[in-house]
């Protein structure tokens, strides 16, 4: 009896002694992102790298102005990883997980389009701040009004918005379109969006052929034969990760980069492994100002020093949209701590601080200005292949305003493309 | 621009894929009666072991075309290491199961295998596209092809082949028909029907890594691609009937040149091809088309 009071009172001084010690309470942000399947090499990891990246660098207060003090308002920020792979119900369980058990601060994550159509309600029942970092569906907040859920990073349509500008900009003569792209909803939704835009920039534009191969196919000598023999002008393709490179490696010996315009909407992921293997002309896409489309910042040239360091290899958009996302949570947290006098905000203050909020990324300028404050738009560039010393680069970029790339708020983005896109001079 | 010669030649073209992907799947099939899930998954090791040995190979600077050498050697290596290991260490103890239990079995083994490719070799994709190119282009009816599309063509022919002649004119050939028609017949004949189990999973876990080396250089090896080559290796199987050689080869070459000509005259119907053709063969000839006589058994 007397060793058990002991003990408890030991005990009991331990752990006074160290809440005493500790300093502030740590932000616990779960992280979810591909880290295994097809969508891990290309997006999933190099998210979880930028995360990990800008994590510790804001821990340690090394990250340029203005988020240079420590962690999110002061406190440590602790990740908790989650593997985006299993499925949407899967996820939603796990994310259950995330708020309930784990009981994170904010959830930053989501890749798939779908995962995040399933979360975002499930967010706004546990009323836990989310923040989807990457999937494209404009259907967010197109669809459905949340108070929970935000998207730092730009939607899919801009990708083929700017795609179509890009391609009606530079190729004022081009008619014959054609595309290939992967048969599920990533892929019929860009394609979808590319035509579109394209018929509505240059309404006598003709879709010669459009090939919707299997999710992971792999194969697509047919594919290719096709698109040759369509003698399309342009080649539209959101292929990405796997498929892209299969796509880029078996079609480039046959000739099919000579004979037309190729554009990639998620090239830039395939810059640094492919590498020359992408012919020179190819037009690629960043899915926005990232990777070689970033400005020439210090918060820039911060994250690919710190990640290539570590990496042995430059940042590519997954990576810069996930830090993005964590800057944007730091800005918000910190500009809601300031107005709450120098206390740690609540989640309603934070959430408040974060509607229609401008902040740095690492990419430029990031705005909270779609979906009732809720939804990103940044500016996007499009640019060609050029092949230097060896390695792939970008040139002849051209850039594009949030606003010729965007529906305005409130519209919805297949309805805008068709009525009111306008070509840019 | 010669459209119908393009379907023709595409259609070649992935049936020799389909047909090679498929075989070691349905030889297993006829001898052992197991469905092998796992197939893919040692598809996709014989393909990222052929990314380590070719890429091995060209690091150290040697001829460009032993290349092909190292992708082989990665198959055998493959198919000696992980034949004998599933087989001596998981499947014997199973014989004589409900087949159902022994799908499972290499099922879990599948998912199993998938997360051990991912231990060894992470996530990030390996391109070893280098033997791709390195046999040059020709071209055929206005469209150009790697000459290494028909090399591959050519390899298919020579493993059917290769497989017939073993099965029909060898000792051990027809000691194995022997044992596929009646395991306890063989046995009461003396035959050691352990050992041609072995060597027959064996040499289907090498064909299946041989379907994966060399369709390696054609794409990015990573993660999941065993996935997508079991769901087609299966549809291709069970139009020629579980267990048949000359049938994976029927079955590969219809559903090839069926789907190539979806892709060149109407697309959208591509993705419908392959189940288009198991749909009927299962309505018309639910055992497939060259599965046998089966004598009724009461």
């Amino acid at each position: 009896m007397k060793v058990r009071l002991g003990f408890t009172l030991a005990a009991l001084g331990l752990a006074a002694s160290t809440a005493l010690a500790q300093g502030p309470e740590p932000y616990r942000i779960g992280v979810v992102t591909f880290l295994s399947g097809a969508a891990a090499g290309p997006f999933g990891v190099p998210a979880r790298y930028g995360a990990e990246v800008t994590a510790e660098a804001l821990n340690a207060g090394t990250v340029p102005a203005p988020y240079q003090t420590k962690g999110i308002g002061g406190r440590p920020i602790e990740l908790i990883f989650i593997d985006e792979a299993g499925g949407t119900t899967k996820q939603v369980s796990e994310y259950r997980n995330l708020v309930q058990r784990q009981k994170v601060d904010a959830v930053i994550g989501y890749i798939s389009s779908g995962d995040c159509l399933a979360v975002a309600p499930v967010a706004e029942e546990l009323q836990k701040l989310t923040i989807l970092f990457d999937c494209g569906t404009p259907r967010i907040f197109e669809d459905g009004n949340y108070k929970y859920v935000f998207r730092t990073g730009p939607t899919g349509t801009v990708d083929s918005v700017a795609a179509a500008l890009y391609v009606t900009g530079t190729m004022p003569e081009a008619t014959k379109i054609a595309g290939i792209n992967q048969n599920y909803a990533w892929g019929h939704d860009s394609w979808n969006d590319f035509e579109a835009a394209m018929k509505r920039l240059k309404p006598d534009v003709q879709v010669v052929t459009s090939q919707m191969p299997k999710f992971l196919a792999g194969q697509y000598g047919a594919e290719i034969s096709a698109l040759i023999a369509s003698g399309a002008d342009v080649v539209h393709s959101s292929f990405w990760g796997g498929d892209m490179e299969a796509f880029v490696l078996q079609a480039a010996p046959r000739g099919l980069f000579q004979r037309s315009k190729v554009v990639l909407t998620t090239g830039e992921t395939g810059l640094h492994k492919l590498g020359t293997q992408i012919p020179e002309g190819t037009i690629i896409g960043a899915r926005g100002p990232f990777g070689p489309f970033a400005p020439d910042t210090e918060l820039n040239r911060w994250l690919v020093k710190a990640y290539s360091e570590r990496h042995k290899e430059p940042p590519t958009y997954p990576a810069y949209k996930m830090s993005q996302a964590l800057l944007g949570l730091k800005a918000a947290y910190e500009k809601a701590q300031a107005a709450n006098g120098g206390q740690a905000p609540s989640q309603d203050q934070v959430i408040e601080a974060f509607e229609h909020l401008e902040y740095e990324g690492p990419g430029g300028t990031v705005r909270m200005a779609l979906g009732n404050g809720h939804q990103a738009v940044m500016e996007t560039a499009y640019g060609e292949v050029k092949h230097e010393n060896g390695k792939a680069v970008v040139v002849n970029v051209r850039r594009y305003t949030a606003e010729q790339v965007n529906p305005p708020d409130g519209m919805q983005s297949a309805a805008w493309i068709k009525n009111d896109l306008k070509p840019v001079q | 621009m010669d459209m119908q010669l393009a379907v023709l030649v595409d259609g070649i073209i992935y049936a020799s894929w389909l047909f090679l992907i498929a075989v070691g799947l349905t030889l297993i099939y006829g001898v052992m009666n197991i469905l092998n899930i796992a197939h893919g998954a040692l598809y996709a090791l014989g393909a990222y072991a052929a990314a380590s040995f070719g890429g091995f190979w060209f690091s150290q600077g040697y001829p460009p075309l032993g290349s092909y050498g190292a992708l082989v050697l990665a198959a055998i290596v493959v198919g000696l290491v992980m034949g004998p290991l599933i087989e001596r260490g998981l499947l014997r103890f199973m014989y004589g199961r409900d087949e159902i239990i022994l799908l499972l079995v290499t099922y879990a083994l599948f998912l199993i295998l998938e997360d051990v490719i991912k231990l060894i070799w992470g996530v990030s994709p390996y391109i070893i596209s280098q033997p791709y190119g390195l046999l040059g282009i020709v071209e055929l009816g206005g469209l150009i092809y790697p000459v290494y599309s028909f090399v591959l063509i050519g390899v298919t022919i020579l493993v059917g082949v290769l497989l017939a002649w073993a099965l029909q004119g060898t000792r051990h050939g027809k000691l194995l028909r022997v044992v596929i028609h009646d395991r306890e017949l063989s046995q009461t004949l003396g035959i050691d029907v352990r050992r041609y189990y072995l060597a027959t999973f064996t040499l289907g876990t090498m064909l299946a890594a041989l379907g994966g080396a060399l369709t390696a250089p054609t794409v990015s090896v990573v993660p999941a691609m065993g996935v997508e080559v079991i769901v087609l290796a299966f549809a291709v199987v069970v139009v020629g009937g579980l267990g048949s050689l000359p049938g994976a080869a029927l079955g590969a070459l219809i559903v090839g040149l069926l789907r190539s000509a979806a892709v060149h005259y109407v697309p959208a119907l591509e993705l419908f091809a392959i189940y288009f053709v198991m749909a009927m063969v299962l309505i018309i000839r639910p055992r497939g088309l060259f599965a046998g006589e089966q004598a009724r058994t009461i």
